[in-house]
């Protein structure tokens, strides 16, 4: 279909008012990232190991009931506000959905400058988010949902570069937060109910040009190319919309895939390589260095997308690099890393999975239960949930506590009705392979009753498989966590708006606080002159709210959790 | 448009066909270029027909016994003289739905043609397309954020985040054709 576009990709940076002065802007440097201060947040989990763990402890279990706002910020945009402030020697960037960027004053609040990317009234937005910025050098880097990559000076806003990293038309789209390592800003491109072929795809720092890019489904005559049947690889998904993780001793990055397209598994015969899948790429040159597929050929839904955390520990009192990923599939899975491989280390249930009939010991390859796999034939219904154990929002791990804490829905699970025999692929349209309504209204209780609990946070031992602690809510969750130095806790999620903090070691509840919206945004911590700072988005939206929509249909509710971002900071009270 | 039969102002004489096929080429080019677009970027018009939104070649107009009751399709309108379709903005997209003639009220069979409705297929929320149907519900749904417009009540919004009714677009039938009888009730797209 012909589309005729004008006035796309046109930026406007809005002249601020510049009655606030932050600090003299510090470049960022890859030992920076390497072995980042305690002080700052530089980038999405907070290091490259994707720890989402502050070593701050002025905020601790013993005061953290004394925490007030110190300051707090309205976005003016509604949806999902999902990006972490990252946060560089009292600077602050912030996202929001509509491709925002906003520099503020981490001290005060004030609006340094803003950036609005124009985006055409024609894009469809399937997922209204923006979850952060990349800095490197002294340019701050934001990708758009209208698929490209912006490059401004981290200190007045100016853009430096622009580039288009995917076709917005054809439903590529992008909603991560940028990877800076080694002088490249990496990217991947959402898709994966439209019918993409996933990439990573990496940007010299500098000049912007693209330096390689690596498809996420093997291609016929690649390595891989054979768990496809016919041209299917060519729209068969496994998007890439969550930051990567990456180990600078190997110069590895590792990225999670999403699931394979369209839905229904008789359009794609084999194990659809790289689809819900781990991939460590050479940071350098792209190529795969290594891969693990937590589930083949997936049937359900179950993105795998979120990286897998570094941890340097013991399993079973061996000595491993491990890479640990809470699975959509409700598996928790530790694996091994080396320079050129992902061994399969264990795994554990963690939620509900009525799928999985065992996993073998050697490879981690589950076996599936045949009556679960949704096919063309009748309704199946299958546990956990199309949003799976734990969706997109992000793990923490804590080296003091050397715990690993999920955010969690259990309880949960879906029904999709009979897949269409055939999905033509319709450049610009939905390539799911499920009737919509089917789709929406799939969400189902795991037993006859609603369940007396749902959301959890569930705190792991990985050297022992473990779980050390759960703290149970009554409604669904959809907190991304941090976790500190201060043997701390923190998250949001619920639809009651709390944003809560949690003994690490024990899971005692400690504080709460109700806030504007409900909290989807990723939580951070950050100390200036001394005074340490917790600072998170609010802004429901996107998944949250389609899950509420499904918890309602079954309740037969309408529960109105009300939108708009707002950024809030608190401190301890003096 | 001009349907009636063109004549010659000086002579009153009656135009042949095939001048007459020139002469409304023509009017429309004017037409379009006084508001400074071309025609597949203009808005659908009054005596428009439709073809469905993924046809190639020369549009076949739709008629109301293309459609199924209870089953949304998508289209664009064309231009009944130059065959020229209305497809330079996605946010011209139309929905059409057949209903039971039965189940309307006045004011929507005012704007039917044969139990036939037209909407923007373009959700006012995030521009997701709107063509899923819910019966026991009587619901149009967006896939993407769960809108719920009701078609029987000019497109208003009975749940979900969008803020602005579905827009309307009036039909009439020519012989067995479905033929635009106005534009837009309201801008298409996204935004309050």
């Amino acid at each position: 279909m012909k589309f005729v576009m004008k006035a796309l990709c046109a930026a406007a940076l809005i002249a601020s008012a510049m009655t606030v002065s932050a600090s003299d802007y510090a470049p960022v440097t890859d030992q920076r990232l390497t072995n980042p201060e305690a002080g700052n947040w530089l980038q999405y989990r907070g290091n490259y190991a994707g720890w989402g763990y502050s070593p701050l402890e002025k905020v601790n279990a013993g005061n953290v009931n004394k925490l007030q706002t110190a300051w707090s910020f309205s976005t003016g945009v509604t949806e999902g506000h999902q990006s972490p402030p990252i946060v560089n020697n009292g600077y602050m960037y912030i996202t929001t959905p509509g491709a925002q960027l906003i520099a503020i004053d981490a001290r005060t609040g004030g609006e340094l400058w803003r950036y609005k990317k124009e985006i055409s009234p024609e894009m469809l937005q399937l997922h209204p988010t923006n979850r952060g910025v990349a800095l490197y050098g002294d340019k701050v880097y934001v990708a758009t949902v209208d698929a490209h990559l912006v490059a401004l000076d981290a200190k007045t806003g100016k853009v430096a570069w622009t580039k288009q990293v995917g076709d917005w038309k054809a439903l590529q789209y992008i909603t991560l937060a940028p990877l800076a390592a080694k002088g490249k800003i990496m990217v991947g491109s959402s898709g994966g109910e439209t019918g993409v072929r996933g990439f990573v795809a990496a940007y010299d720092a500098q000049t912007g040009n693209e330096a390689w890019r690596t498809y996420t489904t093997a291609g016929p005559g690649e390595p891989g190319g054979d768990t496809w049947s016919g041209e299917s690889a060519k729209t068969g998904g496994a998007s890439i919309w969550i930051t990567g993780t990456y180990d600078p001793a190997t110069n590895l990055a590792f990225w999670g895939t999403g699931n394979p397209a369209p839905w229904p598994v008789h359009l794609r015969q084999g194990d659809n390589l790289y689809s819900t899948s781990v991939l460590a790429l050479d940071v350098d040159t792209g190529k795969i260095k290594g891969y693990h597929q937590y589930h083949p050929h997936d049937a359900w839904d179950w993105d795998e997308v979120s990286a897998p955390l570094l941890i340097d520990t013991t399993v079973n009192g061996k000595a491993v690099k491990t890479a640990v990923h809470a699975g959509r599939n409700g598996y928790l899975w530790v694996l091994e890393r080396t320079a050129d491989k992902i061994n399969y280390v264990a795994s554990h249930k963690y939620v509900l999975n009525d799928v999985f009939t065992g996993v073998d010991s050697k490879t981690g390859r589950p076996s599936y239960d045949p009556t679960k796999i949704p096919g063309t034939e009748k309704p199946v219904k299958f546990c956990p949930s199309l949003w799976g154990g734990k969706d997109w929002v992000p793990e923490a791990y804590n080296p003091k506590t050397k715990l690993f804490y999920i955010p969690a829905n259990n309880n949960l699970c879906s029904e999709l009705p009979a897949a269409d025999k055939e999905v033509p692929y319709k450049k610009g349209d939905l390539f799911i392979g499920y009737p919509i309504d089917g789709v929406l209204g799939s969400l189902r209780w795991a037993d006859a009753n609603a369940p007396k609990t749902i959301g959890e946070i569930q705190a792991w031992d990985i050297s022992t498989g473990k779980q050390v602690w759960t703290h149970k809510f009554p409604t669904f969750m959809w907190g991304p966590i941090l976790t500190t130095g201060g043997n701390l806790v923190f998250a949001g999620g619920t639809n009651d708006r709390k944003f809560r903090a949690f003994n690490a070691t024990d899971g005692k509840p400690l504080w709460e606080t109700t806030m504007p919206s409900g909290v989807t945004g990723v939580p951070v911590s950050y100390e200036i002159d001394g005074e340490q700072y917790i600072a998170v988005q609010a802004g429901w939206g996107i998944d949250a709210q389609r899950m509420q929509s499904g918890v309602d249909a079954l309740l037969g509710n309408k529960t109105n959790v009300p939108q708009g971002g707002v950024l809030t900071v608190f401190k301890l009270a003096k | 448009m001009i349907n009636n039969e063109i004549r010659n102002c000086a002579t009153n004489e009656p135009i042949n066909p095939k001048r007459r096929r020139v002469i409304e080429i023509a009017v429309a080019g004017v037409a379009a270029s006084f508001a400074g677009r071309s025609v597949a970027e203009s808005a659908p018009s009054a005596g428009d027909r439709l073809v469905l939104d993924d046809a190639e070649g020369e549009p076949m107009a739709l008629r109301a016994a293309d459609l199924k009751v209870g089953k949304p399709i998508l289209a664009f309108a064309f231009d009944k003289a130059t065959k020229e379709v209305r497809n330079g903005s996605r946010l011209q997209k139309i929905m059409l739905m057949k209903l039971d003639e039965a189940d309307l009220n006045a004011e929507t069979k005012e704007r039917a043609a044969s139990g036939v409705i037209a909407f923007s297929a373009i959700c006012t929320h995030q521009a997701c397309e709107v063509k899923t149907w819910i019966v026991k519900e009587k619901a149009l749904v967006c896939f993407c954020h769960s809108t719920k417009f009701l078609p029987l009540e000019a497109g208003r919004v009975e749940s979900g985040p969008a803020t602005r009714a579905l827009p309307t677009i009036p039909l009439k039938l020519e012989g067995d054709e479905l033929v635009l009888a106005g534009t837009f009730s309201a801008r298409t797209g996204p935004g309050a």
